[in-house]
């Protein structure tokens, strides 16, 4: 059995993050695609109590929750490409804003898109305010992490490839360059940065699952 | 060296900020405690935290810092003594885990039982479920953080206070002794220990604060 494992899924922002912190680290993984509808018994047994993707097992111990995950990456393989900045303070600026992308930006950027017609005003103008707030912190840096990718640009991955998808399978347009210039710009360098690049979805099949996606629930 | 200056910004009535009291004192640092006279936010917090506008708020030489878990692993990292995480990162991974569950999956069941008007004991139940949950991370230790209190204990242990006074407002069990013999042993010893007690707010006033906001919260008579 190979000493690193990671169940996760295809089309995940969640289980591409990790992804894309092995590649970072350049650790060796096997990878095992999960069929949500029908969970594997070593998931349930990795992660029962969230029943959950991704799951990464090293040395037969499962660790779950991407931004666990990440963290546990981090310090386990910590001579090179670190993800977390070296200064207390700064790590814990990364962390807030790590956490603040999970709570409150994808569910709301999810909804601006998803959301019935009379909705969906209210979810824009808040999906609108958490663009600006990442806008302001970006400032002028390249990434979140400064001059190389870190924990901030991994969490944002979903702002970074996922929502252009979704927003043309949807039509709703949210991060535009107009809007949100340096982000915007900050979404094309992160998907052509090398350890990205080879752990995204493939563009098609994720656009043409948001499409069905999207087809559903037009319908109803 | 310059001269370090460390601020909390808190409510006497949030557990969240007593996580935060909990660990500063475990630490040994010294701070200067301001009370943000809630809901009418200081001028100082929203310009502190203008994402979530809400206390705990940590300031140290001048750099604001908020949520409460967030803010312990700042401690842990910025003062060396008396470790609050593991030193194995699989062990902290866990701590953390254990962590997110209890924010997530516990606290907003207990909030549940304790707003609801209807369907408190539907909630509490689950809440339980929940509860029970964190004695696998307990593993017979007197802590959870093993021999000495860790990250978890001081992430979970207000649940034994304010736990209690929602049972008592709302009429639910949420801490049974003979469900979770491991929780309620833990929780009798944690809060027991001095520089925890310390810490923890008048029970009569708490009591009497919460029946105020459950009041409101159910829009109850009594």
């Amino acid at each position: 059995m190979a000493q690193v494992q990671l169940f996760g899924l295809w089309g995940s922002p969640f289980s591409c993050r990790v992804e894309i912190a092995l590649k970072l680290k350049g650790v060796e993984y096997e990878y095992i695609e999960e069929d949500l509808s029908n969970k594997s018994p070593l998931l349930l047994q990795y992660n029962p109590i969230h029943k959950k993707v991704p799951v990464l097992v090293h040395k037969r111990k499962p660790i779950a929750e991407s931004l666990v995950i990440l963290e546990y990456i981090d310090e386990t393989w910590n001579e090179r490409n670190p993800i977390l900045p070296h200064d207390p303070y700064e790590r814990a600026t990364a962390r807030f804003w790590a956490k603040f992308i999970d709570e409150k930006c994808i569910f709301a950027l999810w909804k601006a898109c998803w959301s019935e017609e009379k909705e969906r005003e209210e979810a824009a103008r808040e999906a609108c305010e958490h663009l600006q707030t990442l806008e302001d912190v970006l400032k002028d840096k390249r990434f979140f992490g400064g001059d190389m990718i870190g924990l901030v640009d991994i969490v944002a991955n979903f702002m970074g490839f996922w929502l252009g998808i979704i927003e043309e399978a949807t039509g709703v347009k949210l991060l535009t360059e107009e809007k949100y210039p340096k982000l915007y710009k900050w979404s094309e360098e992160f998907v052509n940065c090398s350890a990205i690049k080879e752990n995204l979805p493939p563009r098609d099949k994720l656009l043409a699952y948001m499409r069905a996606r999207y087809g559903v629930s037009i319908t109803y | 060296m310059a001269e370090e200056s460390v601020k909390l910004l808190g409510y006497w009535a949030s557990p969240f900020a007593l996580r935060v009291k909990w660990a500063l004192k475990l630490k040994g640092v010294h701070y200067e405690y301001v009370e943000e006279n809630l809901p009418n936010k200081s001028p100082l917090l929203l310009r502190y935290n203008p994402v979530y506008k809400k206390i705990p708020v940590l300031v140290h030489n001048g750099k604001p810092l908020a949520e409460s878990l967030l803010i312990i692993e700042y401690i842990d990292e910025a003062w060396k003594q008396n470790p609050l995480l593991p030193d194995d990162p699989y062990e902290r991974a866990n701590a953390r885990l254990w962590a997110k569950f209890f924010d997530e999956k516990c606290v907003p069941e207990v909030m549940g039982a304790f707003a609801s008007k209807g369907e408190e004991q539907e909630k509490a139940a689950k809440a339980r479920e929940n509860l029970k949950m964190l004695e696998r991370a307990l593993e017979g230790k007197p802590f959870f953080g093993g021999d000495k209190i860790g990250f978890l204990d001081i992430a979970v242990g207000w649940i034994g206070i304010w736990g209690r006074i929602v049972e008592e407002i709302a009429g639910v069990s949420l801490i049974d002794a003979e469900t979770m013999p491991l929780l309620t042993a833990w929780l009798n010893n944690f809060l027991e220990v001095p520089v925890i007690k310390a810490c923890i707010p008048s029970w009569h006033e708490l009591l009497e604060h919460n029946k105020g906001f459950h009041k409101i919260l159910t829009g109850s008579s009594t």
